[in-house]
């Protein structure tokens, strides 16, 4: 019955190669296998966010996936933004403005939040509590969380 | 890891997925977007023997303009793709409204049109919006070959459509809207994004002289499965859509065509209410929107 499958995905742009269950979820992949543990896992079933990772591009529930599903695709973890000598603006921002205080939903609001900087150089509140709708902080810190999009989306402007 | 075991299968056309699901039978489930399915099975509450993964069929996914009008969606077409796109949003307000309250971004970058269709929960936005939009259902399978299936005649209760172990939902189609044609989704839930105690997705027609010509009134979450309230909309069909017609339709939805239960979200009484007041703001609104579109 559970069979198992050779999956090759480039994760922060390496690519690694394992073999797996079937019913190996992606988020237990990426923080089992791959030792990335920079992706939290919460509630595991898609409503609190925290494993929030990139797939080609776009934020998706890492817990609501198999790993075999991502063979041949592309993601982004936490691991992935920026590095301790030279932090991603949105993490700037959110170590300016407090946004995170335990830091366990930390790394599903980033990947969340990182498409969305980008595209967005002027969001509004309601834009911004929209767009993090689907992550829970339970220290509740929206509203520095708020703040530190702000800000990153200003130091993301071309020309800043 | 939560799941049970299971096989898995991940055909790459519409033929070897319906081969395998033939051979499967009662072992077999679809995987699409898996927002619904992944959690339940994550819960252990669903146990499939089989995924057949339809992730990597990729004439699944597109949305194209239909030749007699209307639009025709590939069942894995993402709802973010929907959502985002510029004539469909425009066209119809009901699906547009519907989609700030889809639960949340990463779940619509995920989630497939035809994979709320089919997994058809009674608290679903899509199924109601499908039967007061008249959507059709394409399916198919290997010893049925394909059938097309009125929204009216596809729920058969909570979770279970007409689709058949060994069939699929290949392909859905928005019929394009009659001119002075206006639709309106409502509904009332704790919080942004959460599940909702009932809504409401209402279809209206307005005649020359501004009378509603046809109403269509899908209830959600007032029974076992989404809820197309018919006499009411005979009540509405070549009257004026003033407050008081409104009222006495929203009225005899609310008492004699759902059959809502009590449970820790809301009461039998409380739906009841609600269901009154959201047909009046979703009659209102759809008239507005009937006005606005004209044609």
């Amino acid at each position: 019955m559970s069979d198992e499958f050779k999956v090759s995905v480039i994760v922060n742009g390496k690519t690694y190669e394992r073999t797996v269950e079937a019913r190996m979820l992606l988020s237990d992949f990426i923080r089992h296998e791959l030792q990335l543990t920079g992706t939290h896992v919460g509630c595991e079933h898609g409503v609190c966010g925290t494993c929030t990772i990139l797939f080609d591009g776009q934020p998706t529930r890492s817990c609501l996936m198999f790993a075999v599903q991502a063979n041949g695709h592309e993601i982004t973890t936490v691991e992935g933004l920026g590095t301790m000598e030279e932090l991603h603006p949105l993490q700037k921002a959110f170590q300016e403005k407090h946004a995170l205080q335990c830091g366990f939903c930390t790394p599903g609001f980033l990947m969340t939040l990182v498409p969305f900087v980008t595209a967005n150089s002027h969001p509004t509140d309601e834009e911004i509590r929209e767009a993090i709708g689907g992550n829970l902080c339970r220290c509740t810190g929206y509203e520095n969380i708020v703040e530190a999009v702000k800000l990153a989306s200003e130091m993301m402007r071309p020309g800043n | 890891m939560k799941p049970a075991p299971f096989a898995y299968y991940a055909p790459t056309s519409i033929q070897e997925a319906l081969d395998r699901l033939d051979q499967l039978g009662y072992d077999g489930k679809v995987l699409a977007g898996g927002q619904s399915l992944i959690p339940a099975m994550n819960f252990r509450m669903a146990r499939p023997g089989a995924l057949v993964d339809l992730n990597g069929v990729s004439e699944l996914f597109y949305v194209k303009p239909a030749p007699q009008g209307g639009y025709l969606i590939g069942t894995m077409t993402r709802d973010v793709t929907v959502e985002n796109h510029p004539e469909i949003k425009k066209k119809y307000n009901a699906l547009n409204q519907a989609f700030v309250t889809w639960a949340h971004p990463q779940i619509r970058n995920r989630g497939t049109f035809g994979g709320a269709l089919a997994h058809a929960d009674p608290a679903g936005q899509l199924p109601g919006i499908c039967l007061a939009l008249d959507f059709r259902m394409k399916v198919a399978g290997k010893a049925t070959g394909e059938r097309w299936i009125e929204a009216k005649d596809f729920f058969m209760g909570p979770f279970t459509t007409v689709i058949e172990p060994s069939e699929m939902l290949t392909e859905i189609y928005l019929p394009d809207l009659a001119p002075r044609t206006g639709s309106s989704y409502q509904q009332v839930a704790r919080t942004h994004g959460s599940q909702f105690q009932v809504a409401v997705a209402v279809k209206v027609t307005l005649d020359a002289n501004n009378r509603c010509q046809s109403a269509n009134i899908a209830m959600l979450a007032v029974g076992e499965q989404p809820i197309l309230a018919v006499q009411a909309g005979k009540m509405l069909a070549g009257q004026p859509l003033n407050d008081q017609n409104i009222d006495a339709a929203a009225k005899h939805v609310a008492t004699k065509e759902i059959d809502p239960g009590t449970d820790i979200h809301a009461t039998e009484q409380y739906r009841r209410h609600v269901s009154e007041v959201l047909v009046r703001r979703a009659l209102i609104d759809a008239q507005a929107d009937a006005m606005r579109r004209g044609g």
